[in-house]
């Protein structure tokens, strides 16, 4: 699991929503190695902001060199990289953290792969390396981004919280209005919504793997910045504090309190 | 040009004088997938306490202006783990090995000190300067009277070199380094962080569940070398400068204002091959500007 700081070169950019960008960057190693799940860190040019942001990855074309990732502005950090354009030299380093188990899954096995929000883009990449049935749940306020993109890999069903499109309300609430089921659940998405689905895994004993979110520092384990709770302790520090960056940010439901 | 970048603190001989910043690095085993440990004049290492700390709930970090906050809690696995599993990673590297200890209370810092008797390290750092430890003490390292006589309890039973961090958190850094210094220290590093505070005005709460951290990071640098210059020409034992320090130009204001070393700490986070670019950096200005031994910019300004 070798990580890289290089200066990566973007390829593209385009605004696919609101406030809601789609970059593509042109790496020498870190597209080599990475794995759905994974993320990137993204150092601002601005030295001002001196803490890098940890992006997940979306897409990657492993013989291009090339990586994409889809993100929200959020702040002046995003806002900047929002503002790149084709040539632009971005310092990155990756790929970090452990991504999905891709092994949990076979053909014959059905999964679900749920993205809420600003957490649907790592399930892009995941959809077209997992084997077996591929149920894509994902849940929007209003503004669909990737859905179609996605729908290339799998059968999508959506939820709306305004029930523009698909079933109004959440993630859940599409996958009890179509009756799904699922032997394994990947997710990725706000907490309120990972702390659902963990409910909904452990009551219908499905095993459940949550890509969880924190605010992060270094993003290679060292500052104990990003921690969760944990129920087994952790290998750092012998409490119940994995890092998320490191340890995860992928972890099996029950591994972690939300 | 042959150029000597060896400086002695305590005693202990660094092959030059930039070390890692507590907290910032691990016990460096995260960090040597980039930087080669070999090459750093010292490895300080994460607080360690007696027993395992859980640390802070998080949000535990957040970014300023040119800098950052922490309230990490010292999050370590205790001394037992450390000695077991650390210690002996770093041993396998051609540098030295500072320890720095944590604490909630004297006994809790004594535990620590006698348990690394028998260790093979080079230096300990007494970290009297958390910022975010709530038994706290931060407290304690304000009181010179108490810094001296914790100095004095450590030196009794410490069987390596003690080095005491102090925080900038008070009125004359320079009265405690004094007293740290009567109290038998062979060296005081500074500064710890500058305790602080960011309100999120858009979820109307605090950046960090802690509501205060520690800011540390370019932003503060001017103030970190202004106080080194002060402790440096109040104390006669090596003064260990950092805060802030990104670039080797910030290194060599400290060593010019007085520091025997220096070390990296927030910017591994932004870089993390920063100490390796300090080294190089200072080297490279030692070449361009004829300087054959780093001990002739050592408190060069006076």
């Amino acid at each position: 699991m070798a990580k890289f700081k290089e200066c990566a070169k973007v390829v593209s950019q385009e605004k696919i929503g609101t406030g809601i960008f789609s970059m593509w960057l042109q790496t020498e190693q870190v597209a080599g190695e990475a794995k759905p799940g994974q993320f990137i860190n993204l150092y601002c040019q601005d030295g001002s902001r001196l803490l890098p942001r940890p992006i997940s990855i979306c897409e990657v074309n492993k013989e291009a060199k090339q990586l994409r990732i889809v993100y929200r502005v959020a702040g002046k950090g995003t806002s900047e990289f929002s503002a790149y354009s084709e040539g632009e030299q971005v310092e990155i380093l990756g790929p970090l953290g452990n991504g999905f188990p891709l092994d949990r899954m076979e053909e014959g096995k059905k999964a679900f792969l749920i993205g809420g929000g600003i957490g649907i883009p790592p399930m892009l990449e995941l959809s077209r390396e997992l084997k077996g049935e591929k149920q894509i749940i994902l849940g929007y306020r209003d503004e669909l981004f990737l859905n179609e993109e996605l729908a290339e890999n799998g059968t999508v069903y959506l939820a709306t919280e305004d029930g523009s499109a698909g079933t109004k309300g959440n993630v859940l609430d599409a996958i009890r209005a179509e009756g799904l089921t699922a032997d394994v659940i990947y997710a990725c998405g706000p907490t309120p919504m990972l702390r659902a689905l963990k409910a909904y895994a452990e009551e219908n004993g499905i095993e459940c793997w949550l890509s969880l979110e924190e605010r992060m520092a270094c993003g290679v384990g060292a500052c104990l910045g990003c921690v969760c709770k944990s129920k087994e302790v952790d290998s750092h520090s012998h409490v119940h504090n994995k890092r998320v960056c490191k340890d995860g940010p992928v972890f099996l439901s029950t591994e972690v309190e939300l | 040009m042959m150029t000597d970048m060896r400086v002695k603190i305590a005693g202990v001989e660094l092959k030059n004088p930039v070390m890692t910043a507590s907290g910032t690095f691990g016990s460096g085993e995260e960090y040597s997938e980039f930087v080669d440990l070999n090459r750093l004049g010292a490895v300080v290492t994460k607080g360690v306490a007696n027993v395992p700390w859980p640390g802070n709930a998080t949000p535990r970090v957040a970014e300023t202006y040119g800098g950052m906050m922490n309230a990490i809690g010292l999050q370590n696995p205790g001394i037992d783990v450390f000695c077991k599993r650390d210690i002996p990673f770093l041993q396998k590297y051609d540098t030295k090995i500072i320890v720095n200890v944590c604490g909630h209370a004297p006994e809790e810092y004594l535990a620590v000190v006698e348990r690394l008797a028998e260790e093979k390290i080079d230096m300990m750092e007494i970290n009297i300067s958390c910022p975010n430890v709530n038994a706290g003490f931060l407290a304690f390292g304000q009181d010179p009277k108490h810094v001296e006589e914790l100095t004095a309890e450590i030196k009794k039973i410490a069987k390596q070199p003690v080095i005491m961090k102090l925080t900038p958190n008070v009125t004359d850094i320079a009265e405690i380094a004094r007293a740290a210094e009567a109290g038998g220290a062979d060296a005081v590093s500074l500064i710890n962080t500058l305790t602080g505070m960011k309100i999120d005005v858009n979820r109307r709460t605090f950046a960090l569940a802690n509501k205060t951290g520690g800011v540390s990071g370019p932003a503060v640098h001017p103030v970190a070398v202004r106080m080194v210059y002060q402790v440096a020409n109040a104390v006669k034992i090596p003064v260990i400068g950092m805060g802030g320090v990104a670039t080797a130009e910030d290194a060599l204001e400290f060593i010019l204002a007085g520091a025997t070393g220096v070390a990296v700490g927030t910017a591994n986070f932004v870089n993390p091959t920063a100490t390796l670019d300090v080294i190089d950096g200072i080297q490279a200005y030692m070449e361009k500007y004829g300087v054959k031994d780093i001990h002739e910019l050592i408190g060069a300004v006076k």
